[in-house]
């Protein structure tokens, strides 16, 4: 990726609108031949009436940064597009945007997922729910490192 | 005076997202704190950073005025 194009990575407090966004990102891709996106959102069921992600102001957005610049180092990107929510959410709301654009699409998917994996593994992010009008904090799952372990030997 | 911040549960453990400890040597500031919280905070999976970086030996750090000492337990965001 040439280094003049940069990544947009953004730590967001409010709601955002995924499909606008995404839109806005793909018609500045002119060169790419393919788009990936993950969209990740808060889960309906469960009686959960709400999700609470916090975040470490020294801490997560630059390391959000490092991720995308990782990403970008590993593949041949025309675009990488970051963005997550920190604070309350209900089910349906967005919690995260991945978007990589590249010539062509090996690179989009595996630079998207890479990012993702990390994200849910690494980022510096603590998430809690609301069931029953009672918050309990979320341990990660042992499936969010394995997910992530598999990048490491591709160095 | 320096500060501590709790991320995630270790907020709960506390009462509270920050508190202001005087400084020293963090074993010293541990003993000053109740004891679950104490334990909670000495947890080997519990990471440090101190202004912002992450420290690997914890007992090297000696918090002086101003310090910012943040207690991250394992993440789980996405």
């Amino acid at each position: 990726m040439p280094s003049s194009v940069l990544a947009d990575v953004r730590l967001l407090t409010e709601s955002f609108d995924a499909g606008a966004e995404l839109a806005r990102f793909t018609a500045a891709q002119v060169e790419a031949g393919g788009i990936a996106s993950f969209l990740g959102q808060v889960r309906a069921g469960g009686g959960v009436e709400a999700l609470e992600l916090r975040h470490y102001g020294p801490l997560t957005l630059p390391g959000m940064e490092a991720l995308a610049a990782e990403a970008q180092r590993r593949w041949t990107l025309e675009g990488l597009l970051m963005i997550h929510r920190s604070g309350e959410m209900v089910p349906g709301d967005p919690i995260v945007l991945v978007a990589a654009a590249a010539r062509h699409r090996r690179d989009a998917f595996a630079a998207a997922e890479f990012a993702m994996d990390h994200l849910k593994s690494e980022s510096w992010f603590w998430k809690r729910e609301k069931v029953g009008g009672q918050w309990s904090w979320i341990e990660p799952r042992p499936v969010d490192f394995e997910d992530k372990r598999r990048w490491d030997a591709a160095g | 005076m320096a500060k501590l911040v709790f991320l995630g549960r270790l907020e709960d453990v506390a009462g509270g997202a920050e508190r202001e400890v005087p400084g020293g040597p963090l074993a010293g500031v541990l003993v000053t704190l109740e004891s679950d919280l104490a334990a909670a905070l000495s947890a080997d999976r519990i990471r440090l950073a101190l202004n912002g970086t992450l420290v690997s030996d914890r007992n090297a750090i000696v918090l002086g005025d101003g310090d910012e000492l943040a207690f991250l337990p394992p993440v789980s965001g996405g």
